[in-house]
Order: C-alpha cells, then structure tokens, then sequence
C-alpha cells in the first residue's frame, strides 16, 4: 500500500466521519432503542396488564373475529396479530376500510386487545418505543422521503468511514488490547480504535444492511431498468421476487367466513403448534375472500416467514409458499433479519445493545477525537478556537449529551402529561425536541468546559430518577416489579439507573481532571486548551 | 490534494460514482441468469459495493481528472454493455 494511498483514504476516513457524524450518532442512539422496542412500548403504557404467554392460539384467534365481526364487519381487511412473544406481547387486531391491497385510501387502526375476554384494552397515547425505533431511518418532523435519504447519505458515509478506516489501520490486533488513559488525544484515538475494532462485524453488518432496507428507494434506477418506473411496475417486481400467490379482486357478494380456528388448526397440522405469528383476511364476507397465515419472522435470522392461502369460505388449501424462495431474497432477508435483530432471545438482544452502544461510542470518539487533536494542535501554537473547532465543540455537546437528555425528557413527558390531553403522543415527541434544543442552546450560550460537565450531571440526574418518578406516577414501582417478576418494568427501571449512574461518573471524572489541571497549572506549563478556552470567555 | 480539486471530486464521487453503481449493478442484473426479479435483486444489493469502491477511487488517485475518467468511463461500459445484453433478448 503506498502512503499517498494510505494518506487520502485517511483524509476520507475523517471527512465522510465527522459532515454527518451528528445525524449518524442519532440514528445509532434511536436504532440501539429500537432493539427493545416494545419493552419500552410498555413501559410508556403502564395501564396495560402484564403480558402474559398464549395459551391456546385458535381460542385467542377466535375472541379477535369475535371483535372484528362486532367492529368491522364492512372492512376490505382485517389484520391479527397473536401474542406470540416479545416481539408482539399483546393480541393486536387492525383493519383497513377501502382497497385491500394497501396504497392510499386505507385507514388502519390497530387495537390491543385482551386474549382472554376479547375486550379492548385502552392506554396512554403514547408514541412508545416504536417512535424512537422509526426516527432512526424516518428521523422526525421532515417528510417520510427526505427522513430516509438523509439517513441514507449519512448510512453511506459511515460505509465509506467504517472502510476507509480498515483500510488506514495499521494493527488491527494489538489495538484490541491497547488503552493508554489520561494522555489526551492518545486516549481518544485509543478508545475510537478499540470501541470499532471490538465491534467492527456488527458495524459493518448494521451499516450496509441499513442501505438494504431501502435499496429500491435509493437505487430505483436498477428496478426500473427492468421493470419500468411507475409504482405499479414497482410492485409487480416485489411480488415477483416474493412470488407472492396472486390474490383475487372481491367477488361483491356476500358470503359467510369460515371460523378462523379452523384455518388455525389446519395451519397448525401443517406447521407444529407455536409457529402462527398473523393472519391476514381480505375481503371477509366476500365470495372471494382469503385468509393468509403467516409464521413467524422471528423463528431465525432469515427474516421471511412461510404463509398459507386458504378460501375463506371453504377453508379450502389454495397456495403454500415457502419462507426461501431463492438464493438473492434469502441474502437479503438475511440482511434485514440480522439488522433487526427480531430473532433474539434475551442474552443476544443485550449483545445487539451493547454492540449498538459500542456503534455510538466510536462514533462520538471519533467526533471527540478530530476535536482534541484540533485544539491541541491550536494550543501549540498559542491560537485560540477557530469557528469551524467552535461549531465541533458545541455540536459535539448538544448532540452527544444533548440527545440523551432530551430522551430522557421523553420518558418525563411520558409520565408527566395528562392522560387526556389533545395530540399526547405528538407532544411527548415535541418534549424531546424541546429538551434537546434547550441543550443546544445551553451548549451555545455557557463556555464549552462548563458545558460538558453540567448536561452530563443533568443528563445523570434525568436517568436515574426515571424509576422515582415512575413509583410516583404508577403502582408499578421497582420494588414491586421484582418482587413480582414483572421484567420489562424491572429492567426498564434497572437500566435507566445504571445509565444515569454512568453519565454522573462521567461527570465526576471530568470534574476531578478539570480541577486537577487547574491546580497543575499554578505550578507549570501551559494548561490544556480546553481550560484555556474557558477562562478566556469567562474573562471577556 | 489542491483546493480546486476537491469540490470536483466531491463531485466525481457523488454524482459520478452514483451512476457508476447503477450502470454496474444493471449490468451485473442483466448478466446473471436465472429469474429477472432475483438478478435484480443481486444487482441492488452490490450497489453500494460498487459506489463505495468508486468513491474511493475518486479520492486515492492522483489527479481530478482521473478522478472523473475513472467512474466515468466505466460507467458508460458498463451501461452499453448491459444495454447491448438486454436489447438479445433475456440473457
């Protein structure tokens, strides 16, 4: 490798890191969220009852036609979700009024409801841990199309950062074992290559399945060359990768449905008990009515599942289509299974987290480490902040401390807005992006050493009264939670303790060493910049 | 690298390297064989493969211009190529 080579690949490395390392930093906090999406969906809805395990899937089958027949007997589809795991803990039933098929003129409306009596079960208007899950490709408040393609250069840029940064590493190995703390800069470098070597197949794995997801909107041009590029031609080129059987446009007579435990046990026969995650009914009481069962996404890291078409009136075997179909889906579902981890028990859902943890600490050390070197180097030469270090620092502040406050902030808004109030859920997101503003603004207006320490105090103090609040505000509290068995709420509490408890010794730290240099300083040498930097602006 | 040169490989890299990884990937979907939907497929997700490598051409060499020479005219290759395989008929 010649060193001009070495060289420009390094320069790339530290460009295509830094232009969008905020908007990436975001989209890791967002997606590591997302691995315990529904935990914290339940969290945020403490009115619901613990979830408990399926008893007998066609009697639960059975209560949600009942409910349906009772509250969309008109509608073109209707969707069930069983509680199958923690992927789906509570029975779930949507419906669409207008066309089948999806597109525009559908009006979903999903409702949770009690395996047991059949009643609907009704909560807090939460936007839950599904939004946070979903700012990470949709980011929030921008239009569906601009959200994604965002996310998309910036999911680019990391590719090329994650490659160019192999590419300029000299010893992968030995840096897996090399921590040199307390020495500035060193110190950065040290952990930004230790926390990616460490997790380098689940970074580049994450980070290039990300771009598959939304292949077709990315690189349409690819699709339409073989299939032309209206959405309709789009369509037809999913279908045909799927081979999804066809499905039939609604006779319009009437007719009546077969009870879906029926369907249930054939399906059952076929697949072993266990297997059925959904079923899916277009056009009930129609003449052509089908019933679609699906199994489950989440038996292995393939993410395909196989389903099952029957006639809705004769409860007659239609079609059967195998979960792998060819050898170019499985990769990517494969891909999109490994990004979403929907497969993962308990033990590899902490390692997706912490993997996911590990994604946002190289990523703020690596804005951290382009910063200090910077102001080393200005310290050296005895200038002071330029704006573009200026605007790195304070970035750098409002995003990697910022955001965790305002999600935080979240969760208080979660706890704290009235039950009734108009638009609840648009308003605990609003509180995010409110909090996160404010510390933006903070992160602006107080010299950047002061900065640093208070939103890490504040955010260690936002964490770890989470579980307070949340005894003051439910019946759920920690105690009883153990006691009880009840581990999403445990864990929530658990978790949001720990990570408060992190971010104040953070703080701690930061606040030994600040005081450290100061006191060093007295005796000799020029002081870090940093400090230098806080006294000039607290003096002007 | 000089000033001058960077905004054109910026460039170069995004929109050149863009199409680069469309001509290529259309090429590679109209040559493999087997079903259209699943070639299509191979050729999305090889993609970003191709645009990565292509960005990081256009910052290793030498010059700007060979810089743009090189995604360029593969990338017109590329595209005739594919072109020329789908005008035969399904390869």
């Amino acid at each position: 490798m010649t060193g001009h080579f070495r060289q420009s690949m390094a320069w790339l490395h530290t460009w295509t890191g830094l232009v969008l390392g905020w908007v990436l930093y975001f989209v890791f906090v967002t997606g590591t969220l997302g691995y315990f999406d529904t935990e914290i969906d339940r969290w945020m809805q403490p009115e619901l009852p613990v979830a408990t395990e399926m008893a007998d899937a066609r009697a639960t089958v059975r209560v949600a036609q009942d409910y349906l027949e009772h509250h969309a007997p008109g509608h073109a589809r209707w969707f069930i979700s069983l509680p199958t795991d923690r992927n789906s803990p509570y029975l779930s039933v949507f419906s669409q009024q207008g066309r089948a098929h999806g597109g525009p003129g559908m009006h979903a409306d999903r409702v949770l409801l009690d395996a047991e009596t059949g009643r609907a079960l009704r909560a807090r208007d939460t936007g839950g841990g599904q939004l946070l899950y979903q700012m990470h490709w949709k980011l929030h408040y921008l239009p569906e199309i601009v959200g994604q393609w965002t996310v998309g250069v910036a999911t680019m840029f990391m590719l090329l950062a994650l490659i160019t940064g192999i590419v300029v590493h000299k010893k992968i190995f030995s840096d897996f074992f090399t921590f040199r703390p307390g020495k500035g800069q060193r110190s950065w470098l040290d952990a930004h290559n230790a926390t990616s070597v460490i997790s380098l197949p689940f970074q580049l794995m994450i980070t290039y399945s990300g771009l598959v997801f939304l292949m077709t909107v990315y690189m349409p041009m690819i699709v339409s060359a073989f299939y032309g590029s209206d959405d309709a031609a789009q369509r037809v080129f999913r279908e045909d990768l799927a081979s999804r059987p066809a499905l039939v446009q609604p006779a319009r007579t009437p007719a009546s449905l077969l009870p879906l435990d029926h369907i249930i046990a054939d399906a059952q026969e076929r697949w072993g008990e266990g297997a059925i995650d959904a079923r899916d009914v277009r056009h009930p009481y129609d003449a052509h009515a089908r019933v679609i069962v699906r199994g489950s996404i989440a038996a292995g890291p393939v993410r395909a599942a196989p389903s099952l078409v029957y006639d809705g009136v004769s409860g007659e075997l239609l079609a059967e289509q195998a979960a792998r179909t060819s050898a170019a889906k499985t990769t990517r579902d494969l891909l999109l299974g490994l990004h979403e981890g929907m497969f993962a028990g308990p033990v590899v859902r902490w390692l997706y987290v912490l993997s996911g943890l590990l994604g946002c600490a190289m990523i703020g050390s690596g804005l951290i480490l382009w910063m200090v070197k910077r102001r080393q180097r200005e310290a050296k030469l005895g200038g002071s902040a330029y704006p573009g270090l200026q605007l790195v620092e304070r970035l750098n502040i409002a995003t990697l401390v910022g955001l965790p406050v305002g999600i935080a902030a979240y969760f208080w808004g979660n706890r704290l807005l009235p039950a009734e109030l108009a638009e609840r859920a648009t308003w605990e997101a609003n509180i995010l992006f409110l909090a996160w503003a404010a510390m933006a603004a903070h992160a602006v207006w107080r010299p950047v050493a002061r900065a640093w320490g208070e939103q890490l105090w504040l955010a260690g103090a936002a964490y770890a009264l989470l579980p307070m609040l949340n005894a003051l505000t439910t019946e759920r509290h920690l105690a009883r939670s153990l006691l009880t068995g009840d581990w999403v709420f445990a864990g929530f509490d658990l978790t949001m303790l720990a990570v408060g408890v992190m971010f104040a010794s953070v703080a701690y730290a930061l606040a030994r060493r600040q005081r450290r240099f100061a006191a060093r300083q007295v005796i000799d040498s020029p002081p870090p910049s940093h400090i230098v930097a806080t006294r000039a602006e607290e003096t002007a | 690298m000089n000033k001058l040169a960077i905004p054109s490989r910026i460039l170069a890299a995004a929109l050149g390297g863009y199409a680069l990884a469309n001509s290529g990937a259309i090429l590679l979907a109209a040559a493999l064989p087997g079903g259209q939907a699943e070639a299509v497929t191979w050729g999305l997700l090889a993609s970003f493969l191709i645009y990565t490598a292509a960005v990081m051409w256009v910052f290793s060499v030498r010059s700007a211009l060979r810089a743009w020479l090189g995604v360029l005219v593969p990338g017109f290759v590329c595209g005739a190529l594919a072109w020329i395989l789908m005008q035969g008929g399904t390869p």
